[in-house]
């Protein structure tokens, strides 16, 4: 353990050896026969249900099984918001339990995830936005979550760079601030989560692709994989964008439409933005990276589609909305762009659920805004997979909601309309 | 982005319009006799496919009507375009080769080998 840990003398003792000499941060086996629990993804989510299912429920003998590599799904592809200022009782609890996780996790794992609070703010430009950011902002307080309201003139002294203009098209009149919420490196946590997963004992199985759900008398028997067949009596699914894909070789079918949700980042400048600034009427998002670049965000493409880019119109609608609300930005160059693909649930809420097939469970639905939730989606999804049982954090998350009508309507705090 | 055939209007911009999600699914004949299960099966659950899908597009900011489109989901390739109320047309197309897979054009995903693309 000592010499795994990362710290002051390790770097010193590795640079004695020129750092030719690190461990790896995990090793990638080839998958055993049979394992307690397969975890299929090995995105954030599934790498979180891995770890916690180690940690918290004692269950080693795991497999996370990746058709790709560690940290180059969503994981690696979203703008690393963090934030827990939902509107309903259900969501502020399972978004608040995921940011309280966010902010010991580098002392956790022993790896820094760069997590970093430096407030979101949520702008409001018409008087309807007004009241529905106070609506969410007096529902945050009642459900102990910090969020401020910001005038015209205290959002301008938070973000000077923000253009205040009563003549633009959208105005600022005002918007709400969480202080505690901010970003991470995205990379970060999916390898810092593989690390911790993988010294417990689990399996990191990467580019090896699920091809099957065997299922016998109604229980979950084991998967086919490009690997091989491997038997297990419980089976996660945090495959995000193909969901749907696996859910459809054990026959299921989910109420999830997958859509490429594009972002883009600018060449790197000097700090010119320090906190996060998401404006849903205008539908952007943007925040600055430690490496100076500007990270973009823009709504999803409105079609089903698995190709991970998406039409360059919706990139244009952002940097307009970007460069008015930042005349700054007008003359920044964009370096890179790219598209993930996002499994949308109709209530803009995840399912965090059992199937009626017995050990077979499904992640899913997380939609545009998965990133934020990445360690309690894994606390409450293991809980779940080793009990059998939603933990009361997720028991409002179930598949049946969709059939007993108790939606959790979250469009209005997904903070861009997608 | 990509040109859409209209089969009023012909090829235009893609950006003149709105995807109206999964075609052909027929409204219940017998609403009162439903089951909870069956309203949640018509009203949210969809097939969401990796491959050929079936969809509905309006020509917005065009002539405003409505049409089905078929398109492959893992290349965004259109292959087809027919009216409302036509059956739609038995198709071939490069499906990935194992359910998740990629193909080698039209994906933005370049993560997955040579080999294994289609």
């Amino acid at each position: 353990m000592f010499n795994k840990k990362y710290s002051f003398l390790s770097i010193a003792r590795n640079a004695l050896s020129h750092h030719e000499n690190w461990q790896k941060t995990w090793n990638s086996p080839e998958p055993k026969k049979n394992y307690d629990a397969i975890i299929v993804g090995g995105g954030g989510h599934g790498l979180t249900t891995a770890y916690y299912l180690a940690k918290n429920h004692g269950i080693n003998n795991i497999a996370v099984i990746e058709k790709g590599w560690i940290g180059g799904g969503n994981t690696g592809r979203n703008t690393t918001i963090i934030r827990s200022n939902y509107l309903w009782d259900q969501s502020a609890a399972l978004y608040e339990h995921a940011l309280k996780l966010w902010e010991g996790m580098s002392q956790e794992l022993n790896y820094n995830v760069m997590f970093s609070q430096r407030g979101v703010l949520n702008v409001a430009h018409n008087l309807h936005d007004v009241r529905e950011l106070k609506r969410r902002w007096h529902a945050n307080r009642l459900n102990d979550i910090d969020c401020e309201w910001l005038d015209t003139k205290k959002v301008k002294e938070f973000c000077p760079i923000i253009n205040t203009s009563p003549n633009i098209r959208y105005p600022v009149l005002g918007a709400t601030l969480q202080r505690r919420a901010g970003t991470a490196r995205h990379d970060a946590v999916a390898w810092g989560y593989a690390r911790g997963a993988d010294e417990m004992g689990v399996d990191i199985i990467q580019n090896c692709e699920v091809t099957g759900i065997n299922v016998k008398n109604g229980n979950v028997t084991g998967i086919e994989t490009t690997k091989g067949t491997i038997s297990s009596n419980k089976i996660g699914i945090a495959a995000a964008g193909h969901t749907s894909v696996i859910a459809n070789m054990a026959g299921i079918k989910l109420p999830l439409e997958s859509k490429p949700l594009q972002a883009l980042v600018s060449e790197p400048v000097k700090p010119v933005i320090d906190t996060v600034v998401m404006s849903n009427t205008i539908h952007a998002y943007v925040s600055q990276s430690d490496k100076g670049e500007l990270v973009i965000g823009a709504g999803t493409d409105g079609y089903t589609s698995y190709t991970q880019r998406g039409g360059f119109n919706i990139v244009e609608d952002t940097l307009m909305a970007i460069v008015e609300l930042f005349p700054i930005f007008s003359r920044m160059k964009m370096l890179r762009h790219w598209g993930g693909i996002v499994d949308i649930c109709p209530d803009a809420s995840p399912i965090i659920s059992k199937t009626h097939i017995n050990g077979l469970y499904f992640n899913c639905g997380w939609g545009t805004g998965g990133f934020k939730a990445t360690p309690g989606s894994g606390w409450v999804f293991a809980h779940t997979i080793a009990n059998d049982q939603a933990h009361e954090l997720n028991a409002p998350f179930t598949i049946n909601r969709f059939s007993s009508g108790e939606l959790v309507d979250e469009h209005g705090a997904a903070a861009v309309a997608h | 982005m990509f040109l859409i055939n209209c089969p009023y209007c012909g090829e235009r911009d893609q950006a003149e319009f709105t995807c109206g999600g999964e075609a052909h699914i027929a409204r219940p004949k017998n609403p009162p006799e439903l089951s909870d299960e069956q309203w949640a099966e018509y009203l949210f659950l969809r097939k969401n496919e990796k491959g050929i899908h079936y969809e509905r597009w309006n020509h917005e900011y065009g002539c405003r009507q409505w049409f089905n489109l078929a398109r492959n989901t893992a290349t965004d390739e259109i292959l087809a375009a027919y009216k409302m109320g036509e059956t739609p047309p038995k198709l071939k197309a490069n499906i990935p080769a194992t359910p998740s897979g990629e193909p080698s054009i039209g994906s933005g995903n370049l993560s997955t080998s040579k080999k294994d693309r289609f």
